[in-house]
């Protein structure tokens, strides 16, 4: 059976330049899309992958990630911005790793793109007015 | 031809005042020249919304039925110690104040998630607050405890008292280092990997009146959306610092000490804030209406984000060591523009203080003066000024000696 899954990856600082990805391909046989890649100010490495494979290999591969040291979380964790407590300040914008938010060059509103979030969860603790919030 | 403050008060209650915000007489000084704008405009009102960690407010609860005198005592609201060396029932609650079992950076960086600035957001939100206190007992005062809830509307006073807000310009903090910082100034990354601001530049009050010649004691002003009134300098009032030619300051210069009265105050613009791995504080809105009495006032609210210079500085070292050196000068322009260049560097920006707000502050204080809600006052003496030689010293540390 083939299985397709968006999970979240994140490398301690230790393994952020050793080639573990590419084992994934090699090894288990799995076709992977990278769909984000970074490193946060943690310097952690952070890596949102889709993957595709036997649900077998899959399984492998998975259970090679976490002993390897690899965090892994699926995408289902939503983080949404309460509107009526964000003010706008722009203090999770240098934070997130991803480039959720950018700055609305006219109204200087910070615009805050779903999409792009990958629930890292960084922002949530920088927002003064803790306008970030972490669904499960 | 000049004007005065009370004729442009007479205009202002005929509802005929013509009023700007600082960003929008940009380009009416701009459109207009100089000259016939100072004519023209009345007042320009300005606007910032940041967070102003000296803030805080003093209540008076009111005398229990068995009377307790809490000075001298302790005293909670909601776990958040307030001061107590006041008379019997007035207690003092900080911004920053934290409640004792707060983990604060024992697992860094803290979270702060509550503390005295959350708590007068909630009161001013009109919310329940729990009061907790204990004291020693007097003949006259024979109570020891006293648990209560406390509302705004039911206490006696509750007063807005900051002691150092609207800073007049900021540094902008970036991290030298190798390893992430968290500062006041918000998640500072390694080696430069992001620069912070907290200014609302061509909007923030003191920058549209450089040298206070209109802001003084007793300056009526938008405080956390009501009015309040400038008390007296703010501390670190820093007036003798290096100016450009149109007498901006290029670093921190100027603060003000507001007071106001919480129960007509707003949780929109009170709000409290978790600083990581910092502390807690207190968001605070204010809106100072700048009258135009000349060309010259005209000149300086015109100011534009272009003119004003803010200094870089690294936060891992310069800054909590108290070293001299700042590592570039930059404008407000191009901290708004989404990088700056420090040490050959291109470097991401991100501001502390929300403009958006800023410019809403500055709306709603046009707003009121236009519709006669709110007249302008004279400065009852001014704040020191650049030449009064008023500045800040550092602490200069003493042996003591057993
Ligand atoms: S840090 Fe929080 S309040 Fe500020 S812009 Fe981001 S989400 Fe909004
Ligand atoms: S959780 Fe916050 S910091 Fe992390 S990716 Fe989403 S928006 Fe960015």
């Amino acid at each position: 059976m083939t299985v397709s899954k968006r999970i979240v990856l994140r490398f301690p600082r230790r393994l952020v330049e050793r080639p573990i990805v590419y084992r994934l391909v090699k090894d288990y046989d799995l076709e992977l899309n990278i769909l984000k890649a970074s490193i946060t100010p943690e310097e952690e490495g952070l890596l949102v992958l889709e993957l595709k494979g036997d649900q077998k290999e899959y399984d492998k591969g998975v259970d090679f990630l976490i002993k390897a040291g690899v965090k892994i979380q699926s995408l289902s964790q939503d983080v949404t911005r309460n509107e009526e407590r964000c003010n706008h300040c722009g203090a999770c914008i240098t934070v997130c790793p991803t480039g959720a938010f950018r700055v609305d060059p006219k109204t200087r509103e910070v615009l805050f793109d779903n999409e792009k979030c990958i629930a890292c969860g960084l922002c949530i603790p920088a927002c003064p007015p803790r306008a970030m919030e972490v669904h499960f | 031809m000049a004007k005065t403050i009370a004729e442009i008060n007479e205009k202002i209650k005929e509802g005929k005042a013509v009023v700007f915000t600082a960003e929008e007489i940009i380009d009416v000084a701009r459109e207009k020249g100089v000259k016939k704008a100072a004519q023209e405009v009345d007042v320009v009102t300005t606007g910032t919304f940041g967070i102003m960690c000296s803030s805080g407010a003093y209540f008076n609860i009111g005398h229990s039925t068995q009377r307790i005198k809490l000075g001298g005592g302790r005293a909670y609201l909601n776990d958040v110690p307030a001061y107590t060396g006041l008379a019997a029932v007035d207690l003092f609650l900080g911004a920053n104040a934290l409640p004792d079992d707060d983990p604060r950076n024992r697992i860094h960086p803290g979270e702060f998630i509550y503390g005295g600035g959350h708590v007068i957001e909630e009161l001013v939100a009109g919310k329940d607050v729990r009061l907790a206190a204990t004291a020693y007992g007097t003949d006259c005062y024979p109570r020891k405890r006293l648990e209560t809830l406390i509302n705004i509307k039911d206490i006696n006073e509750a007063v807005l008292f900051n002691v150092r807000n609207a800073y007049q310009n900021y540094n902008v903090a970036v991290n030298l280092s190798n390893k992430t910082i968290y500062t006041y100034m918000g998640v500072l990354k390694p080696h430069l990997g992001n620069a912070n601001y907290s200014s609302a530049g061509q909007l923030s009050p003191l920058f549209n009146d450089p040298y206070y010649r209109t802001i003084g004691i007793g300056t009526k002003i938008f405080l956390g959306g009501g009015i309040g009134f400038v008390a007296w300098q703010g501390t670190q009032h820093n007036p003798g610092v290096p100016r450009t030619e149109k007498g901006i300051p290029k670093e921190g210069a100027g603060t003000l000490a507001v007071i106001g009265d919480l129960k007509q105050m707003s949780p929109r613009w009170l709000v409290g804030s978790s600083v990581l791995g910092y502390g807690c504080s207190l968001t605070v809105g204010i809106g100072v209406p700048i009258p135009i009495l000349d060309e010259e006032m005209l000149e300086y609210t015109a100011v534009t984000d272009a003119d004003i210079y803010a200094p870089v500085i690294d936060y891992s070292d310069a800054f909590p060591n108290n070293k001299p050196g700042k590592l570039a000068e930059v404008t407000y322009a191009e901290l708004k523009s989404g990088r700056i260049k420090v040490n050959g560097k291109a470097v991401p920006t991100a501001s502390r203080s929300s403009y958006p707000r800023a410019v809403e502050i500055a709306a709603a204080l046009k707003e009121w003066i236009q519709t006669s809600k709110f007249l302008l006052t004279e400065s009852v003496q001014p704040l020191p000024g650049a030449e009064s030689g008023v500045g800040v010293k550092p602490l200069n540390e003493r042996p003591i000696e057993y």
